[in-house]
């Protein structure tokens, strides 16, 4: 049994297709990317994991569950911009994590005083505890990127959700980023799907890397078909983008 | 080097900055002078020095019959009125516009409404408000609540459906209920726009209070102005308008202040 398993999905927009028979097994703990050309759905497809849009058609089930019709906990998200809260201080943006789970979105007491200790430790180790009373408007991109994703995390979500999380960052940052990616998921074995632009990186960071194309192209309407997933490779074996001879590579056949 | 990169120093900057204050007062000095010249009985255009003297008078001087300095019990009533008026008006805005930007089915029953009734021109309605409320306090706050309310509702639900959605999906993912994204990502995020909204409303706010006051009134700076006209006592009026000038330059800057304080997150889009 899989862990998410997405079959015979379609996505459109008005008579506009966008996904077109999506179908996908993902089993608990792998890292999948996905790659492809722009606006061919590999982030609609990541907004239907997390349930902000539901497919037109098809279905997404997550440990065996339907998925609840809006986000929910189970699934963190990291977006390229916007992802922390401008308004609240570092520290805060991790407090919120377990805050934002009360009545009224305010701890008292004992409550506050252990998430407070709870995102100091963390906020050490991601290398943030020294700007914990700043404001991340104050922050550079790469260490937004990073209390973005340990925010996400502080939820314990079972999957994490990129969504070009590292698409704004300079090359240096970036290299750091994956490290500290590669890090945080050695220690939780969580399942991360990524959408990223970068090859390298999808197939450096990914155990398969999902390619969303258009099997069809109709050259007076491009808008006429959708994309699915046209290759599924194998990006193990410590990131080297190669396959084994005798694997069966996934490769998309129109039926 | 092109005008558009040309920046004037601090000092130049200052200089600017007074000059036309300078150009209007000198401007006023001289038709002044021009006039009193002709004719020294006349009212129009009293001497810079005469209006001084009045407003000092006027600040100090009781009144002979109740015993009270009139512009400092006219000062408290006026801002007694706008005060509650616009205190009204801003949290009647901020809870209303929060629920029309944040809940859909919210935003489907008033939006609309609240879109129309902002064409109502408010002075339209002062009198039903006079009828319905009589010629007392209430119906001079309520014109201030009606004419200005309108404006930040709108304004507030636009500015709550601006925050990006990507906030509010991850504010779901860690779990938080409707409630708490209201009260804890949408209410923190629209403060700094209300604080502005309420700044620009002020203008607004004054002239309806002025209105209410120069038809119905027995004090208030908007009704000591319209009474004075009747004797062209033109050296109070513009004490009165210097005055009001005055406090509304304060409130604003004194809201701008307080937008800093509170919200320092919010940079410069909220000056």
């Amino acid at each position: 049994m899989s862990f998410v398993s997405v079959s015979g999905v379609f996505k459109s927009y008005g008579r506009r297709p966008v996904l077109e028979a999506v179908s996908l097994e993902v089993a608990e703990g792998e890292f999948i990317s996905l790659v492809g050309a722009s606006g061919c759905g590999k982030s609609t497809f990541l907004r239907m994991l997390l349930d902000e849009e539901q497919p037109t058609r098809g279905t997404i089930l997550v440990d065996g569950m339907p998925l609840s019709g809006e986000p929910s906990q189970s699934r963190g998200i990291v977006f390229q911009r916007y992802s922390v809260f401008p308004h609240m201080s570092v520290r805060d943006n991790i407090v919120a994590a377990t805050a934002f789970q009360t009545r009224f979105g305010w701890l008292t007491g004992a409550d506050k005083r252990a998430a407070r200790d709870a995102a100091a430790k963390t906020l050490e180790r991601i290398g943030l505890g020294h700007v914990a009373d700043q404001y991340p408007a104050s922050l550079s991109g790469g260490m937004q990127q990073r209390l973005a994703i340990a925010q996400a995390m502080a939820a314990r979500p079972r999957i994490l959700l990129l969504d070009e999380p590292f698409g704004a960052l300079d090359p240096g940052t970036r290299l750091a980023m994956h490290a500290f990616l590669q890090e945080l998921r050695a220690e939780t074995g969580m399942t991360v799907f990524m959408v990223t632009h970068d090859l390298e990186e999808g197939f450096k960071l990914g155990d398969r890397v999902l390619v969303f194309d258009k099997p069809r192209w109709d050259p007076q309407e491009p808008e006429a078909y959708g994309a699915t997933i046209t290759y599924d490779f194998d990006a193990r074996d410590g990131g080297i983008p190669y396959q084994r001879l005798e694997e069966d590579t996934h490769v998309f056949k129109p039926r | 080097m092109r005008w558009i990169n040309r920046t004037p120093g601090r000092a130049a900057a200052l200089c600017l900055m007074l000059l036309p204050f300078a150009a209007l007062f000198i401007a006023y000095a001289l038709g002044s002078e021009a006039r009193l010249a002709v004719n020294p009985q006349d009212k129009l255009l009293p001497a810079p020095s005469k209006i001084a003297e009045t407003a000092g008078r006027l600040i100090t001087t009781a009144d002979r019959r109740s015993g009270e300095i009139l512009f400092w019990n006219d000062t408290f009533a006026s801002l007694q009125r706008l005060g509650l008026g616009v205190a009204i008006a801003a949290v009647t805005g901020l809870v209303t516009g929060l629920a029309i930007g944040l809940f859909p089915y919210v935003r489907a029953a008033a939006s609309g409404f609240v879109s129309v009734l902002s064409m109502v021109p408010p002075l339209a309605v002062l009198p039903i408000l006079f009828i319905v409320f009589g010629l007392g306090e209430v119906s001079k706050v309520a014109l201030v609540v009606i004419g200005i309310t309108p404006f930040l509702i709108r304004d507030l639900s636009q500015r709550v459906l601006d925050i990006p959605s990507e906030l509010f999906v991850k504010a779901q993912t860690l779990g938080a209920s409707s409630t708490v994204i209201a009260l804890r990502v949408a209410l923190p995020l629209v403060m700094p726009r209300l604080i502005q909204s309420v700044r620009l409303s002020l203008g607004p706010a004054w002239l309806f209070l002025i209105a209410s006051e120069a038809i119905a009134a027995d004090g208030g700076l908007g009704y000591r102005i319209f009474l004075v006209r009747r004797y062209l006592a033109m050296d109070v009026i513009l004490t009165y308008v210097i005055w009001i000038t005055l406090l509304a330059f304060l409130f604003d800057f004194a809201l701008r202040r307080l937008s800093q304080r509170l919200y320092p997150w919010a940079g410069e889009d909220s000056l």
